[in-house]
Order: structure tokens, then sequence, then C-alpha cells
């Protein structure tokens, strides 16, 4: 049966027509390149920039501030990396267990250069503890960075208080905002370094920015026409950028009422979900982003009630080692010590601008037959 | 990634559920690794007097793989009798699902190796001679199980912390 009902948007979004319309029209009408003197040039140009002015305003920073990328994978690399290029000097970062791999497989790249990572524990809501930051900031601590709000258990950092500290300490603070842009304020005037990437609020994939605040300075990864003030050179992909301020302008047009929304769904799911016999909630009832809901099945595996709600039309995601690559189990839940049983039985709910009340009532009234036709075949009983 | 027959195998198993006057039961995985299978038989004589598996059932926690692979272990074992069992190998079973991705044939040896355990608890019960091939893979089944626990010790240490 194919998907009828997308609750996986944390993964990606489905692309908003008005989007798509702006980006056809850098496509197929205004598709100079925007370095060109021509009329066709000065247009796609203009449009990159008013682009530019609006994802800035959209954060209260200003234009020059925001530097384009590829999406947020390379807007952590840039942060991290052309960080740490630019001041040899200083050889310790600061990120948590919790990261997204963008950030953690970027530190881990840097530790086998000579860096030295620090990567704070969380607590069993995934949160990192301000004190613990403080105490492992040290002389030559160049950066700290902490994710916005975690993209699989949702669990919002205590980025203003983390973000304090590191300007006190005259620290850098990166934080990867993925998840929490257009979705929850974010305080910027703490904040040195900030990840997008459009697609995760209905815009298109292969587009997002990196705010790098005035005053701080980062080697390129991109060497070439310097384009973006040298910062990232290639040329600007007019139609992604055009569309990614166009998704950015529609999420804070209507980020009041989505969040309220979501925030609604979010409480019905996870008080729906955890009264069903051996589940549990993973990550924080209160301090999280309104889109996303991790639950745990005892007795079952992730990746077989992902199937099976395919199957009945629900598109959802999990954390379950039998779904990686690798068949470990998520990161993040093994940090914040979810027993394994439970690793394995985990469900990642995620709703979008596009997710109906009808849908939520959908999806709950199919998921306890799932999880009990799963159940019926395990070895495995519930409560035994 | 899975094909047809895996996908339809896993929406609807074949004898799945626990035969409740089972003769033996081969119980493989581990929780700590995320599959785990047991598979119930049922020895009974064919009319030439041999014995065959004449009923076979499972039980599975793991990924759709793993509910697919013992879905059709149980239909390849079913009226075999011991030594046909015996010789079903991992590869029979992802070849009769017309296929598995790499990184989920573990699951089909699982269901081979759960299959084999069961023969070997009837015959250690009964007081019976083990064939080598069966005392061997037994003998690994184990070996494996020992390692992966020390493989994951760190986890099994949180798991009794929490």
């Amino acid at each position: 049966m194919n998907t009828r009902v997308y609750l996986d948007n944390s993964a990606t979004t489905p692309v908003t027509p008005e989007v798509l319309e702006a980006m056809n029209r850098y496509s197929e009408q205004e598709y100079g390149n925007a370095s060109s003197l021509h009329s066709l040039g000065r247009n796609a140009r203009k449009a990159v920039e008013e682009s530019r002015d609006e994802i800035a305003a959209s954060l209260g920073v200003t234009p020059k501030e925001i530097v384009l990328t590829s999406g947020a994978t390379e807007a952590n690399n840039l942060a991290i990396k052309g960080l740490a290029f630019a001041h040899p000097e200083k050889r310790h970062v600061i990120t948590s267990k919790t990261e997204h791999h963008a950030v953690l497989h970027t530190c881990q790249w840097l530790g086998e250069r000579g860096s030295e990572i620090t990567y704070l524990d969380v607590d069993r809501f995934g949160r990192v503890s301000p004190d613990q930051l403080a105490d492992a900031i040290r002389d030559d601590t160049l950066l700290v960075s902490i994710m916005a709000g975690n993209n699989e258990i949702g669990t919002l950092q205590p980025i203003e208080q983390i973000g304090t500290i590191c300007r006190e300490r005259g620290v850098f603070f990166h934080t990867d905002a993925v998840q929490a842009y257009g979705k929850v304020p974010l305080p910027m005037d703490t904040i040195d370094l900030l990840s997008v990437s459009a697609h995760k609020l209905h815009g298109p994939k292969g587009v997002g920015f990196l705010v790098v605040r005035k005053g701080v300075s980062l080697t390129p990864l991109l060497h070439g026409g310097g384009h973006e003030g040298g910062r990232r050179s290639t040329t600007e992909n007019t139609p992604g950028i055009v569309g990614l301020a166009a998704a950015a302008r529609l999420a804070f047009r209507e980020m009041q009422s989505t969040t309220t929304r979501m925030r609604a769904y979010r409480q019905q799911l996870i008080a729906s979900v955890t009264n069903i016999p051996g589940t549990r909630l993973n990550g924080h009832e209160t301090e999280s982003l309104p889109h996303i809901v991790n639950v745990s099945f005892q007795a079952i595996e992730g990746e077989s009630l992902v199937m099976k709600l395919d199957e009945l039309g629900f598109a959802v995601s999990t954390g379950s080692a039998c779904s990686s690559p690798n068949l470990e189990p998520s990161h993040v839940l093994v940090a914040i010590a979810v027993p394994l049983s439970m690793a394995h039985g985990s469900l990642r709910i995620s709703t979008g601008r596009q997710t109906t009340q009808e849908e939520i009532d959908a999806f709950l009234e199919v998921l306890p037959r799932a999880v009990e036709e799963l159940r019926a075949i395990s070895p495995f009983k519930v409560g035994a | 990634m899975y094909t047809d027959k895996v996908i339809d195998h896993f929406r609807h198993p074949h004898n799945m559920g626990k035969l409740e006057d089972y003769s033996a039961v081969g119980k493989v995985g581990n929780i700590v690794c995320g599959d785990v299978m047991w598979m119930y038989i049922k020895v009974g004589n064919n009319e030439q007097g041999r014995e065959v598996i004449a009923d076979i059932s499972w039980e599975t926690f793991g990924c759709t793989a793993a509910i697919a692979t013992s879905s059709m272990v149980s239909d390849l074992a079913k009226g075999k009798t011991l030594d046909e069992a015996i010789a079903i190998t991992n590869t029979d079973v992802a070849e009769k699902l017309d296929g598995l991705p790499p990184i989920k044939m573990h699951c089909s040896a699982l269901a081979a190796d759960a299959l084999n355990e069961a023969i070997y608890d009837y015959l250690t019960q009964a007081g019976r001679d083990v064939p080598p091939v069966l005392q061997q893979r037994h003998e690994r089944l184990a070996k494996e199980m020992d390692s992966l626990e020390k493989r994951y010790q760190a986890f099994l240490g949180q798991e009794k912390d929490s």
C-alpha cells in the first residue's frame, strides 16, 4: 500500500507549491548566472540578494552574516573545520554525545588530525549540563558546538545559557539549528555560528545556510571564484536560494499557528502512545521541539514496526539497530540510557505544516493494532 | 531494498506462534543485538517410518528480514526428515526469498541456526547421537553468543544499572 500519511518530517518535508513556483521561475525564465553582467545575470543577483535579506531578517542578523551553502551538513563542516583551520593555535573543541553525525563525524575527523574533542554527556532527557560545559572549557578551547534541538528525540538544549557561558569565556559557539529554525525562537545575541537546511521546512533539498556573526573569521572549504564574500565559492544556486527564502517566509509567517497545532498533536501522541502497555517516551515531555515525538515499545523491533506501519499507509522512522547501516542502535538513544531492549523498539513520529488532526487520529487508531500484531509473534511478553 | 517475497512473508508470515505440544525448541540470537528467534519443532514419523519435522512454528523479535526468514525456514523444514532439515542452509533461506540485502544476511543465518538448534535439542533430549556437523554448528553458536556478550558488555552493564 502506498503511504498516505507522512509523519517523518524530521527526515525531510514536502515542498510547498509556492516555493516550487518561485524556484521554477529562476530555472526556466530567470536562469542567468548571478555573476553575469547582462540583465539575466543582474536579475539572478537581485533574487539572490533579496533572498539573503529575507533569510537574515528572519533571525535579526545582517545579510552579510549569511553564507549560503548546499545544506546543513556543509554549514556544519564549514563552521567547525573553517574555524579550526583559521585558528590552529586552539586545539580543543567541545560538543555533545547526541549531535547529528554532520557535527560528530566532523569533530572526530579533526580529532584524528591533532585536535582534542570533549564529548559532553547528556541527562536522561538528552540535555547538556551548562555547569559541565563551563568546567570543560580550557585555555585552548576554540569552539563549543551544541545543537538547538535534537533531530531524533526533540529535546531542546539550553543554548542561551550555553551561549552566555561561551561569551564570558571567549569561546566561539556554534549551534546546529536544522530542526529548530522556524519552530522555536533562537537567541542570536549569544550565537556565533548557526546552521540551517531548507528541506526540513518545506523547501528544496541541497540548499541551506550558515550564519557567521560579524568578526568571526573562517577558512573556506571551497576555493574558486570568491563567492559569498570569499567564504564559499561556487555559482549561486539561484532556484534553491529563492526556494529557501520562500520556505523561510512561509515558515515564519505561520510559525505561531503551526507550532501551536504541533504542540497539541505532540501532547496527544504522547498521551495516547504511553497508554499502550510496555511503552516509554524518549526525550522530554515539555522541553522539546514541537514536532518530534520519540517512543519505544517493549518486545518489538523498530524496523519491523516501521514496515508494518508503511504497509498500513503511514511513514515514520526508527533509531533501531536493524535500520542502521552498521547495525548499531542510535547513538542518541544510547546516550540517554534507553535500556537496549527498548532502544531496539524506538519509533520517531514527526509532524509537518501539512499534518492534520485527522491524520493524527488515524495514526493513533492503527498504531496499537500494528504493535499488537508484532508482539503476538515475539518470544518476549510485555510485563513478563 | 527488500524483495517482494520478503515483504510478502513479513506481511503474511507462515507457521508463527508457539506449538502447544512441541518436542524441542531452538533459541538463538540476543536481545542486545536486536534479533531473537525461537523455533519450535514437533517430530513424528512418516509413512516409511523415518523421523520427520511433523510440525514447526516460531516466535521472533526482530526486523522485517528476521520475520520473513523465520517464516521461510519453517516452510522449508516442514515435512522434511531430520537429515534433510539439518542440510538446510542460510543460503537456501535467502535464495528462496529471492535474496536479502547484504547487511541482512545474518538474519538468514539466524533462521537456519534456530532450526539446527531445535534439532540439536531434540536429539540430545532423547539421548541420541548428534551428527558431527550439527555438533560443530552448535559449538560455533555457543562461541558466537559468548563473544557477542563480551562485545556488548558495556551495554549489558548499562542495562543492569538502569
